[in-house]
């Protein structure tokens, strides 16, 4: 019983002080994790770039993105305008980094979201299990039975076209996939002799939810949040190229995209660059979420 | 499995209860009024009153909501108010389109997600699997409308290599209607003009399609493949002295393959469905380009019935999964029930 004993002769302050070395060796492992895995920090440099170009896109702009100069319509990319103008003269560079801001809003409001229902959700029906449980897996089963784009597709042509209306259309198809994970999580947890401690001592079941199942589940949570970035972003883009998402003269990537389409021959920058800053963003979130994935793996830390 | 399959069963009609009461619903709260849309701008509310009463929008929502059941039972999804057919007809002449490009994009990601994955698992950490990785990393990051306007401007305006958007060239008769699928109907006719077309008109969509699939399936396959190549048996397999294509093939990748069945079949039930974007670039007259002009002008029928069909057949595609999955991998029906 030399474990017992050596915790009781441990004082306040010796006590802080371990557990301030533990968390000091825990960020210091995910340091070294972090800069090994060579694809997470080009993934990191590329968020760390998209943050600041939205923080500072007034200051990289080189024209407003929504000034029209009509005379300059269609040129090519030069020292002036960087990367073209488009079919209303606007300058297709300043439109691109003030479309960041919209595409990081979108990604993290649909995040903000999604993941707390489905959290929420998941954790009631995992922990209440019975009825409760039968309703809302049913529920989620209905939403999951749509494709993702199809279901998102849906909502924001019913809820009509806007970028506030397509951001709720793509947290209602994605938070049947965190009640699922959550869920998951709390079964694997709700037994485990730390929570039957905590309903002996006479806790409620909500304090129980919230104060000791719900920090289990997060880190799996956060794990396919980053992991859905990417996603949430296409899929954004993909309703803004329809019609359904952003609106002009909105300067969102993926509607820009589809602006630029009749002038697809002759003036290929129009389409194409803003596709680009695309791609590289989600490229950024993917690898970024996959090395999220790799540190938070226990068994990648053994190692 | 006879239990197994019974309780999926259960499940599934629950599920398609589900989609109906929210279909429903969903209709319910579209903004626009479809009347207006119907009757133009210039109708008198006279008319307007008579299009209510023909289409039933003045009657209490659970009459409208039995109505609605009771149609779908008949297979009857309403007429379309742009194309002024009805919904199931329309979806049964456009869905052979879709059909077909699904199709031939998931018959490429398999050859070549699969040889890919396989590769990058018995060449770990060399230029292949590196190269892997870098494909199925763009496959999942790039926005497929993007990817389609840059091939088509590429390999159709500048180089001129692969026909225009569409199905077939215009100046091509189409074969008499069979299956509507063009490679069929056409082979069927003996008509290897059309053939030869259809099939270069199906080469850039499916191809844009088909990455989605390719960058899935090989990872599925890579990962899989190093789970079994480290198991006992294929140690068993080379120090009996067999020789390593035959213990990659023979002994690896058939129980590899468990997994990537099943990703594969999900795969292709998102590529049914999921051709919006694709189908809207490359103006293919399929269920998508359908579906997205439904929703872009509040066709609500359309709408409705489009997502019921879509729904239904991604939960079939789902359930063959399942069972396929149940069928090669014994333990899952135990641990299910």
């Amino acid at each position: 019983m030399t474990p017992t004993t050596t915790t009781t002769t441990l004082d306040i302050g010796e006590a802080k002080r371990r557990r301030a070395e533990a968390r000091w060796r825990y960020a210091r492992d995910t340091c070294v994790l972090w800069r090994r895995n060579r694809l997470m920090v080009v993934g990191t440099a590329i968020i760390a770039g998209l943050l600041l170009v939205t923080a500072v896109a007034p200051l990289l702009a080189t024209h407003s993105p929504y000034e029209q100069v009509l005379a300059d319509r269609l040129l090519a990319p030069s020292g002036k305008y960087l990367f073209g103008t488009d079919g209303l003269g606007r300058d297709i560079y300043s439109r691109v980094v003030y479309g960041a801001r919209i595409t990081l809003t979108i990604a993290l409001l649909v995040a903000a979201i999604s993941a707390p229902i489905g959290v929420l959700v998941g954790i009631l029906s995992g922990y209440l299990g019975g009825v409760v449980d039968e309703i809302l897996m049913r529920l989620a089963d209905v939403f999951l039975a749509f494709p993702r784009l199809i279901l998102a597709i849906a909502f924001a042509a019913a809820l009509g076209p806007g970028v506030e209306n397509a951001i709720i259309a793509i947290a209602i198809a994605l938070w049947p996939s965190y009640a699922r994970l959550a869920r998951a999580e709390t079964l694997n947890v709700k037994n485990n002799d730390y929570i039957q401690a905590m309903r002996v001592l006479g806790a409620g079941k909500m304090r129980i939810m919230v104060g000791h199942i719900m920090p289990l589940t997060l880190s799996s949570i956060i794990v396919r949040m980053s992991l859905d970035m990417g996603t949430i972003i296409l899929t954004a883009a993909g309703l803004g190229f329809l019609g359904l998402g952003a609106q002009p003269p909105m300067p969102e990537w993926g509607l820009m995209v589809s602006d630029g389409r009749q002038f697809l021959v002759d003036q290929w920058w129009v389409s194409t660059l803003p596709g680009v800053a695309i791609l590289v963003v989600v490229m950024g979130f993917n690898l970024l979420g996959d090395g999220i994935r790799d540190v938070l793996d226990p068994r990648q830390r053994q190692a | 499995m006879a239990r197994y399959l019974l309780r999926r069963l259960v499940t599934l009609t629950i599920t398609i209860v589900g989609i109906m009461v929210m279909t429903f619903f969903t209709s319910l709260v579209i903004p626009l009024d479809p009347l207006a849309s119907l009757a133009g701008p210039q109708a008198s509310p006279e008319t307007v009153e008579r299009l209510r009463t023909l289409y039933g929008f003045d009657q209490p929502l659970y009459v409208q909501f039995g109505r609605y059941v009771a149609r779908l039972g008949r297979g009857d999804l309403g007429v379309s108010f742009q194309t002024s057919r009805p919904v199931l007809r329309d979806i049964l002449t456009y869905f052979p389109a879709t059909l077909e490009l699904a199709t031939f994009a998931i018959l490429l990601g398999i050859c070549v997600g699969i040889p890919l994955g396989v590769l990058s698992a018995v060449y770990r950490n060399r230029a292949i699997d590196q190269f892997c990785r870098l494909l199925s990393l763009v496959g999942v990051s790039t926005p497929v409308f993007w990817l389609g306007l840059v091939l088509m401007l590429v390999f159709y305006f500048k180089l001129g290599w692969l026909p225009e958007p569409g199905r077939l060239n215009i100046m091509l008769l189409e074969p008499t209607r069979i299956t509507g699928v063009l490679l069929f109907d056409s082979a069927i006719a003996w008509d290897w003009d059309v053939f030869a077309d259809a099939l270069k008109h199906l080469v850039l969509p499916a191809s844009v399609l088909g990455l989605v699939g390719v960058a899935g399936i090989s990872r599925i396959t890579r990962s899989s493949m190093l789970d079994v190549l480290s198991q006992e048996y294929v140690k068993t397999a080379r120090i009996k002295g067999l020789s390593e294509f035959l213990v990659v093939t023979r002994h690896a990748l058939r129980n590899a393959l468990v997994p990537t069945v099943t990703v594969i079949g999900l795969t292709y039930g998102l590529l049914l469905e999921g051709s919006v974007l694709t189908e809207t670039i490359f103006s293919w007259p399929g269920l998508g380009r359908y579906m997205a002009n439904a929703f872009l002008t509040l066709d609500l029928n359309t709408i409705v019935g489009g997502t019921m069909f879509v729904a239904l057949t991604f939960c079939l595609v789902n359930l063959i999964v399942d069972l396929a999955y149940a069928y090669l991998n014994p333990k899952i029906t135990y641990t299910e029930s």
